[in-house]
């Protein structure tokens, strides 16, 4: 199926802002923003569905923590019983503020490391992955809209898109067969 | 323009009506002689009351070198046994202690509120913050109890520094007289610094120059509502930076005297950080709570729920700032084990141990939870729901660093503890919601942040 998108490209996060709201306003699909860092309440304005990545943050969380207690059990209770600090007490709850600074540690560290993995899984990122941006002008100082142009007059989505702001207007034959 | 309703009013004079006569009952119910505490003690089937003799001590640790029992009236060497009649008079002075203690904990615990909400007020001016000046005045307001809050902390200092009432064990003069036989080499070692007339002076310095802030902050943020430039924001802002290095230095020294001192035989060189957290966590909960209210009825339309988010924010990382500081000190003393420092947690836990373990909860494991979720932070009702909790957490904290001091084993959560904090709270609504009454307006007219604030969205 031979569509083609628009890429819009704006010079402001506050005008790429204000034109994501007036296209949402006229029913018109925003396919993907580019823009070289991230806009705040972008997400919302798009329509994008809330992000799930704090549920998943706050289970690898969960699990690193309990990957340490599991661990100092083994290590210092029952493999190669510790004295620490003149308690020698082969007891875990006993010794337990001893093991809270590793707790804590263990539990940052896997909510941060996994969840930054599952950010890149999600994302399809992966080592020399080659970057799918459309314009490379969207690393340095510029905000890309791509709009499907399915069904619309794609002149009339032009003008429309300069009146938002668009400093640029591009028409795209979409590359997928 | 704010005004403080009936029913708001009407609530405050019950709180304090229905507090004060609490602690008047409570208080004439306490012990007043030795034989009324042997009565009290055989009608609990007291387990002190049937033995003759009784090893003195508030823990097994507390002999461990000459003398840490924390009570006045008497110094016991190592494995001094005291005798029945002694037992009764040190039962006796702890049963005195504690409708003093009950009011200085509650007179702290919203002296302490008023005192952070204004580091926290100069903060925001010292940083430049764009989110908060929508909130200035509510600070404002709640910053109003400072004075009457810090002239009631004074009193209280200046009569237990006259002896009316024997909360600080150091004042005792015989401690520091080597002629005495209470004679406490620790305690006369620290006198230098621990005695009546410096700790009097110290308190009162400190007070005058929070209240000198506040008086001239006000001043300032009412010139800048009329101004027509920025000259008196400027003001304010030099003014929060000069308040600020003396706060952390005196908020630091006001809580070794006020607070750590009840035990002078124990230190922690974090202790002031420790109430410090305390405090703003206190304190932010405070503006949310009073923002919320104030929105709910009607005033405050600029604020939106971004404002809540960031106030429940704070909230949420002052709770675990407070918990790695009460952490920190506890381990450390926990795993060295020294018989003076580690003493301070045995009491604790042996003879608190709900309140101990309980604010624990209630201050971590509860806003923990409760806060985490992004979502919950913007809900009104679970922001209020999670300060409540904030709140009487941190209240049962301020009891147990000063209670096991003053009052040892004798503790009890009676009408005493109850009618005082009902009390100033009553005195706290009133005098908070008073102030904000007075002010023109809610929302500061010419702060140059403000249209920053009220577009603030998260």
């Amino acid at each position: 199926m031979a569509s083609t998108v628009i890429h819009a490209l704006y010079t402001d996060d506050d005008v790429l802002m204000n034109a994501v709201k007036e296209v949402k306003k006229k029913h018109l699909h925003i396919n993907e923003v580019y823009t070289p860092f991230p806009v705040h309440g972008l997400d919302k304005a798009m329509g994008l569905a809330p992000t799930r990545i704090a549920i998943t943050s706050f289970m690898y969380g969960c699990l690193g923590l309990t990957v340490a207690i599991v661990m100092m059990n083994f290590i210092m209770i029952e493999d190669w019983p510790q004295d620490i600090g003149g308690k020698p007490s082969f007891s875990y709850i006993e010794n337990m503020p001893a093991f809270v600074p590793i707790m804590f540690e263990l539990t940052v560290f896997f909510a941060a490391h996994l969840m930054v993995i599952t950010f890149y899984l999600r994302s399809k990122l992966w080592p020399f992955k080659k970057a799918e941006n459309p314009d490379v002008r969207t690393t340095d100082d510029h905000f890309l809209m791509e709009i499907d142009t399915a069904g619309k007059d794609a002149q009339e989505l032009a003008d429309f898109l300069v009146t938002t702001g668009a400093t640029e207007i591009n028409l795209i034959a979409n590359q997928e067969a | 323009m704010y005004t403080l309703s009936k029913n708001l009013k009407l609530s405050a004079i019950i709180f304090m009506v229905v507090g004060a006569i609490l602690f008047a009952v409570d208080y004439a119910m306490l012990p007043k002689t030795t034989a009324d505490v042997e009565a009290l003690e055989s009608a609990h089937g007291g387990g002190h009351g049937e033995a003759h003799e009784v090893p003195h001590g508030d823990s097994q640790l507390t002999e461990a070198h000459d003398g840490d029992a924390p009570m006045a009236g008497d110094h016991a060497e190592g494995g001094h046994v005291m005798s029945q009649e002694e037992h009764l008079e040190h039962t006796l002075h702890q049963y005195q202690n504690k409708p003093w203690s009950a009011i200085y904990i509650a007179a702290f615990f919203f002296f302490m509120i008023a005192l952070a909400c204004l580091a926290f007020y100069a903060i925001q001016y010292a940083s430049q913050a764009g989110w908060s000046p929508l909130l200035l005045r509510v600070m404002e307001g709640i910053t109003a109890y400072l004075l009457p809050g810090s002239i009631i902390i004074f009193v209280l200092l200046m009569l237990s520094g006259f002896h009316i009432n024997h909360m600080f064990h150091w004042m005792d003069p015989a401690l520091v007289d080597e002629s005495s036989d209470k004679y406490d080499k620790l305690i006369a070692g620290k006198s230098g610094y621990l005695n009546v007339p410096f700790f009097l002076a110290r308190a009162f310095v400190f007070i005058l120059g929070w209240n000198l802030y506040r008086f001239f902050a006000v001043k300032f943020a009412k010139k800048q509502d009329e101004a027509t430039d920025n000259r008196w924001h400027k003001k304010s802002f030099k003014a929060a930076a000069i308040f600020l290095v003396f706060f952390i230095y005196t908020e630091s020294i006001m809580s070794w005297d006020w607070i750590m001192s009840l035990d002078p035989h124990w230190f922690s060189t974090l202790f002031g950080w420790y109430v410090f957290a305390g405090m703003m966590v206190c304190a932010i909960t405070v503006i949310a709570m009073v923002t919320i209210y104030l929105k709910s009825k009607g005033y405050l339309e600029k604020v939106n729920d971004s404002h809540i988010h960031d106030l429940a924010k704070f909230m949420f990382a002052f709770s675990i700032f407070w918990t790695y500081l009460w952490f920190s000190q506890f381990m450390l003393i926990w795993y060295s084990n020294i018989p003076e420092e580690v003493t301070y947690f045995i009491t604790r836990i042996e003879d608190y141990t709900v309140p101990f373990w309980g604010m624990v909860g209630m201050n971590f494991i509860f806003p923990l939870l409760l806060l985490m979720n992004s979502d919950y932070k913007r809900k009104n009702w679970f922001v209020v729901m999670a300060g409540i909790v904030i709140l009487l957490g941190h209240y049962v904290d301020l009891f147990n660093m000063v209670m096991p001091a003053t009052v040892g084993k004798s503790w009890s959560f009676g009408f005493v503890e109850v009618g005082s904090l009902l009390f100033f709270l009553g005195l706290f609504i009133m005098i908070v919601f008073t102030s904000l009454s007075k002010r023109k307006s809610l929302e500061p007219k010419r702060n140059p942040l403000i249209e920053e604030s009220k577009h603030f969205h998260y």
